[in-house]
């Protein structure tokens, strides 16, 4: 193996632009992806450790799986963060691409302080719109006291405020590549306004929208500094209850929750990278 | 692109809702913000808005001033420690063969898509006293005291190294903040770069070494100004999110690392000063304005990298 690599390299002598191959950055890039990734696969792989001081090896073990499984308050706001997660999807994913379509289709006074207040969840720190929303709705004075489901619509309203921005930006990337032809043949042949949008827009869509909704979902789902602020003591989401758990010291369990959100997003991203190269190749 | 007049049902549909949603749930809390920041503290809960300008005042004190110095200063270090990381991980994959450039770049996103938090608490971990890194270099003063006695020299060895480890503390100071910002915001800076790397042309680079630059000089007189507008991009874009972090600082810094966002959550939750708090988050927000401005003064007719 090694002599027939010695070999090519022999006949492929690195040309002065190939930085690929000098050694140098070769190195740095090594130590950026050690450093990237070291911390999060030794969380990964100290979430099956049989040792509660976690940081010698002691044999394989699930048992963290399942005293995370039975930690009540873990569970709890593992369903309330998902729960939250596909509300704010299905609804960010709407309203992003009605701005999409909007910003995409039409001209119309005042477009550039549209486009530009559009973007203004994206770039504005975290922070400035957690307090924000922690003073508005003590302000409208939301309910505290609602039933399960009724209780995170707070949090929610904040998800999708900042989320449908950032999906609107991926469908309308989408749109740029749509085939305004197809639409007007589509009139020629007798469609009204809403069968263009039923049988040849949406359709076309598809494949941004799944991957606009799968940014808003991880969007949501990462969520810390804003549901920090707008979450009550019976609405704890995910990242809230680690960081609560964070706070007092680190333990497996903490390693082998984090590792399953881990393996969701992974998933997740996957499946969006998946769908936006299969629409892609489609279409060239 | 139409004019909106021509399908007017179509273009109010569309607009109506988002529009609604912004205004009423992002425009109105950030006005309410805006608004109480030029009230006063009246009990509790009461805030009565009297105009006074007495909460900005507040905020230039020697105290919040130095923290707003010390934020500055920790997340211009930690941009431009990503800068120099970035800018050769980002030419190493243009660089790289074809197919292995989008694998590189998706091993350069992907820690970004993990959660903040999570991010945040493997590094803990990892530097913590009893964490590995300690533990790794725990091992290797073990291994050295060894060679010593192995070659008859172990009272040197335990004079020189110590006889018992002292465990490094890396958490919970401004370095450790440093470092964590660093290791969250790492994508920020190289997509920018390699978009605008990538977009270089190759025959300068070329003419430069034909014409006998080395390569330290090619890169210094030819790469880093073609490149210019990228990393600007890469800095401020990467500067903005760094200023105004709050997870990092809060977990891996010390009593004296405390930046600007930590000081805006204590007035909204432990001490209850909402009208100087959201004072405090509007200055947070002119200066991320500022750095936009200024970076599309810098990069203006240029193409800042972002499009890619």
């Amino acid at each position: 193996m090694f002599k027939m690599w010695r070999k090519w390299r022999k006949e492929h002598p690195a040309g002065p632009l190939d930085y690929a191959r000098k050694w140098p950055l070769q190195l740095t890039m090594l130590a950026t992806f050690v450093f990237l990734y070291a911390p999060i696969v030794i969380l990964i792989a100290f979430s099956f450790n049989d040792s509660r001081r976690n940081i010698v090896w002691r044999g394989f073990t699930l048992k963290y799986y399942e005293k995370a499984m039975a930690n009540d308050g873990l569970i709890e706001a593992f369903v309330n963060s998902l729960t939250i997660a596909f509300v704010s999807t299905i609804v960010s994913t709407i309203l992003g691409a009605m701005v999409a379509i909007l910003l995409w289709r039409f001209r119309f006074p005042g477009k550039p302080a549209y486009e530009g207040t559009m973007a203004l969840p994206i770039v504005i720190p975290e922070i400035c719109m957690g307090v924000a929303m922690l003073a508005f709705f003590a302000r409208i004075g939301w309910p505290t006291d609602l039933i399960w489901p009724l209780n995170l619509g707070n949090i929610i309203i904040a998800h999708i405020s900042f989320s449908f921005p950032f999906a609107a930006v991926v469908i309308r990337a989408r749109l740029a590549g749509f085939n305004r032809e197809l639409e007007e043949a589509a009139r020629d042949l007798g469609a009204n306004e809403w069968e263009v949008y039923r049988d040849i827009l949406i359709p076309y869509l598809r494949p941004g929208l799944v991957a606009g909704g799968l940014l808003a979902f991880t969007l949501s789902l990462d969520d810390f500094v804003i549901t920090f602020f707008t979450s009550g003591p019976e609405t704890v989401t995910f990242p809230v209850k680690v960081y609560s758990m964070v706070r007092f010291s680190v333990t497996p369990e903490v390693n082998a929750a984090s590792t399953v959100l881990i393996v969701i997003t992974l998933v997740l991203t996957a499946v969006a990278l998946w769908m936006q190269n299969r629409s892609s190749s489609k279409n060239d | 692109m139409e004019h909106w007049r021509r399908y007017p049902r179509v273009f109010w549909t569309v607009l109506s809702a988002p529009t609604f949603w912004l205004a009423v749930f992002f425009i109105i809390p950030l006005t309410l913000i805006w608004v109480y920041s030029f009230g006063e503290k009246r009990g509790i809960v009461d805030i009565e808005i009297t105009g006074t300008l007495a909460n900005y005042i507040r905020a230039f004190e020697p105290v919040y001033l130095q923290i707003f110095t010390k934020s500055l200063w920790i997340a211009i270090v930690s941009t431009f420690i990503c800068l120099a990381v970035g800018l050769p991980v980002a030419l190493t994959i243009v660089y790289a063969p074809k197919r292995w450039k989008p694998v590189l770049l998706m091993l350069v996103i992907l820690p970004f898509w993990t959660n903040l938090l999570i991010r945040t608490y493997a590094l803990i971990a990892v530097l913590r006293t009893r964490g590995y890194v300690n533990f790794g270099l725990e091992w290797l003063h073990d291994q050295a005291l060894w060679l010593f006695q192995l070659v008859g020299m172990g009272p040197i060895g335990i004079q020189l190294l110590g006889e018992r480890f002292e465990p490094l503390e890396m958490l919970y100071n401004n370095g450790a903040v440093i470092i964590g910002l660093v290791y969250v915001h790492l994508p920020f800076m190289v997509l920018p770069l390699y978009a605008a790397l990538e977009r270089l042309d190759r025959s300068y680079l070329e003419a430069s070494l034909d014409l006998g630059a080395g390569q330290l000089r090619t890169f210094f007189l030819i790469i880093v100004p073609l490149a210019m507008p990228g990393i600007v991009s890469g800095l401020i874009i990467t500067f903005i999110p760094v200023l105004g972090s709050f997870l990092t600082p809060d977990l891996l810094g010390g009593p004296d690392s405390t930046m600007i966002a930590n000081i805006i959550e204590r007035q909204f939750k432990s001490a209850n000063d909402w009208p100087f708090g959201a004072a405090l988050s509007f200055l947070l927000m002119y200066l991320t304005f500022g750095a936009l401005a200024l970076r599309a003064y810098l990069t203006r007719g240029k193409g800042g990298g972002l499009e890619a």
